[in-house]
């Protein structure tokens, strides 16, 4: 029986067999890990095609995830898109809260095939590290995350998660100490360890053939979105829109709808403070082609290759580069990208709160914000329907600071104070 | 102006018809500042290095522990650019007539510009470079522009190299092969462990004519002489790095390494 869930490429056009998407993608890792690389590509590729692969997988997705995931329309939120109808993909209702568990689950069942014993995972918003831990806890696999040492205070509630799930969390203090600096820690770790280790990476970039293969675990979020659309609407959605760091969430939104050449696909980046300030993670908005975390694809950086330090007020988000498939898009024209500031995806996740009882995680309340500009641009009939990647409970901590939730006037002071000396790390 | 290629390929030969290995040092440009980088090179020139490898720093660098993450910073911090380390690379290569490589990652190069980066690296003075994570498979536009002016390409290979990739790696490669004595990222080990030897002879089954050097986490002279015992050359590069580090002040951080250069080169002598 074919899988309902673990639905790979089918057109297979890209990547080609040496992992390029066009001019982006590719191999660029140290000869010590190509045998490593080289080991998940060929298992991969042979679990893709064995049905009882497609049929664990499944059955994890149904009665541990909890797939299909809902899709929810929001009227009253869309009262503010400028009369578009407006529907959320909830991945926020997966098990562990986010999209990240589909291609955990998908890594760490071929962990199990390599017969690997051990897994580490990078982590931003901590999402990825708890999907990771909770897959290990499943698995019976040793398991440490590594996060940097700014993201583990602002997404302090998932370090406690990850280690009540019985991973070791890594807090990473070199360069900007966030997600950038958790990867290269993780292939350090993965250099010395990659006998017994898998790395469990959780975008859609890295070296070949992760960037096709964590899309192939994620083409679900999309491939029902489009069913599910349809039988509710009749019709294919105006736009598909999603938050982009990585870009794990937003292809696996996008892919299944690239071959709709009416669906437009919108992927939103982190302005942060501002383009104009400098303080961003826009990578596809304001980067350059480059080789960063092993594959070719835009990258934040100077002019002589170093790689800039990105700013987001979203952990999950704060990242220069961007999955290489996202950067073909771009250049090929398919995929639009636009960059939405801190401040306006906080409105975003606040008017989602208080218009449909749904606090959305501050990464997908990039492409919340992102889906009212697209709404108003479309006008009355539009149809738009957006990832809602992760739920907001991780980003309590900063929205109560941002908004000024907590109770007392001391307290607010203290953590005022807090979030200066964050930011402060963050650039 | 055409790189120093053949000035590596005769230093080492020189080392082998001497009947002892190549001491080969690594430092990072513009540690602790450009010109006391330069000084430091010049004093492990001065202690007894045969050939140099001079580290571009870079912001991200993957493969390297935290001794050199460090000094990649503090370089970094100073302002050190790619300018800055083909005047050390001149510098080093003008004062003692010893050949000088670039280590560095891809990214730089490739932003940079190869065509720009191999010929400056070349007018420099500069004999070749090592990217350690552009593998055999994505260096082909690398390659033709090394070749072009003169530069040697030289690749890593690793503990798990499958012994039909050693093949195709010493065969595209040129100056010398360098063979990571463990699976790890740079950094200085109390043993060099076993693995270094199995490597160097796989490597050498290939039939290439390439000398085989061995580094990462060789930092005395015992383990110099434990290493020249079956590689054409010892590969230093944490230790020099951890001495400048450690120094309370730069002059003792450049009698420091020339010191240890002079220990290793008695090591690669077989005096252990």
């Amino acid at each position: 029986m074919p899988s309902e869930f673990f639905i790979p490429d089918p057109a297979g056009q890209v990547p080609s067999a040496e992992g390029y998407f066009g001019a982006f993608g590719g191999k660029f890792i140290p000869e010590a890990l190509v045998a490593a690389v080289d080991e998940v590509a060929v298992e991969y590729d042979k679990a893709k095609h064995d049905p009882e692969f497609a049929r664990e997988l499944d059955d994890l997705l149904v009665h541990y995830t909890g797939r299909p995931s809902a899709l929810t329309e929001v009227p009253r939120f869309a009262e503010h898109a400028g009369g578009a109808r407006v529907f959320l993909k909830r991945e926020d209702l997966n098990h562990t809260g986010s999209h990240k568990i589909n291609n955990v689950l998908g890594q760490a069942l071929l962990t199990k095939r390599m017969g690997k014993t051990r897994v580490i995972a990078e982590t931003g918003a901590g999402q990825h590290g708890v999907a990771t831990a909770t897959a290990c806890a499943l698995f019976g696999l040793d398991c440490t995350i590594y996060m940097g040492e700014v993201d583990t205070r602002r997404q302090a509630l998932n370090v406690a998660r990850m280690r009540m799930l019985g991973a070791e969390v890594v807090a990473v203090k070199s360069g900007s100490r966030t997600l950038k600096d958790a990867i290269n820690e993780a292939f350090r770790d993965w250099v010395a360890n990659v006998d017994h280790t898998h790395y469990l990476f959780g975008t859609v970039a890295g070296p070949h053939p992760f960037p096709a293969m964590v899309r192939d675990f994620h083409r679900v979020i999309g491939v029902e979105a489009r069913r599910q659309l349809l039988e509710r609407t009749g019709r294919l959605p105006d736009a598909a829109v999603a938050c982009v760091g990585g870009g794990s969430n937003a292809i696996g939104l996008f892919h299944a709808f690239i071959p709709d050449e009416s669906v437009r696909l919108i992927g939103c980046e982190p302005a942060g403070h501002g383009i104009e300030t400098g303080e961003h993670a826009a990578t596809l908005t304001a980067g350059e082609p480059g080789i960063l975390h092993g594959s070719r694809s835009y990258v934040l950086q100077d002019d002589e290759g170093q790689i800039t330090e990105p700013y987001s007020i979203s952990a999950g988000l704060d990242y220069p580069g961007i999955g290489p498939e996202h950067s073909y898009l771009k250049d090929s024209g398919r995929g639009e990208y636009r960059a939405v500031t801190d401040d306006a995806a906080m409105q975003a996740l606040r008017l989602l709160s208080r218009t449909e009882g749904i606090i959305p995680a501050i990464e997908s309340a990039h492409a919340l914000a992102g889906a009212l500009e697209v709404g108003r641009e479309l006008g009355e009939g539009g149809l738009i329907v957006v990832n809602l990647s992760g739920r907001g409970d991780k980003d309590m901590d900063t929205a109560a600071r941002y908004f000024g939730l907590y109770d007392t006037d001391a307290e607010v002071a203290a953590d005022a104070a807090d979030t200066a000396e964050i930011e402060g790390d963050a650039k | 102006m055409s790189g120093n290629v053949q000035l590596l390929n005769d230093t080492l030969a020189a080392a082998k018809a001497e009947g002892r290995s190549a001491l080969i040092a690594y430092l990072p440009a513009g540690f602790p500042t450009v010109d006391g980088g330069i000084e430091a090179i010049r004093a492990v020139f001065d202690g007894g290095a045969d050939v140099v490898e001079v580290g571009l720093p870079h912001s991200d660098p993957v493969l390297d522990g935290p001794v050199i993450q460090t000094a990649d910073d503090i370089a970094l911090r100073g302002g050190v650019r790619i300018a800055d380390v083909m005047r050390t690379v001149r510098e080093a290569h003008e004062a003692t007539g010893k050949p000088v490589l670039v280590m560095t990652y891809w990214n730089p190069i490739d932003r940079y510009g190869v065509e720009r980066f191999t010929a400056e690296l070349a007018e420099a003075g500069g004999a070749g470079c090592i990217l350690p994570d552009l593998p055999v498979q994505e260096s082909a536009p690398w390659r033709e522009h090394a070749e072009k002016h003169g530069l040697a390409t030289v690749f890593v290979v690793a503990p798990s190299s499958k012994d039909e990739r050693l093949a195709e790696i010493t065969a595209a490669g040129s100056g010398f092969v360098y063979a990571a004595s463990l699976m790890g990222v740079t950094g200085t080990r109390e043993s060099v462990g076993t693995q270094a030897q199995d490597l160097v002879g796989r490597t050498r089954a290939t039939g290439t004519e390439l000398p085989v050097c061995v580094g990462l986490g060789v930092s005395n002279r015992a383990q110099a002489a434990e290493v020249a015992g079956f590689a054409d050359g010892v590969i230093v590069g944490s230790a020099f790095v951890k001495r400048m580090l450690d120094a309370p002040d730069h002059a003792s951080g450049i009698a420091a390494v020339r010191e240890l250069a002079g220990e290793l080169a008695k090591g690669v002598r077989g005096q252990a």
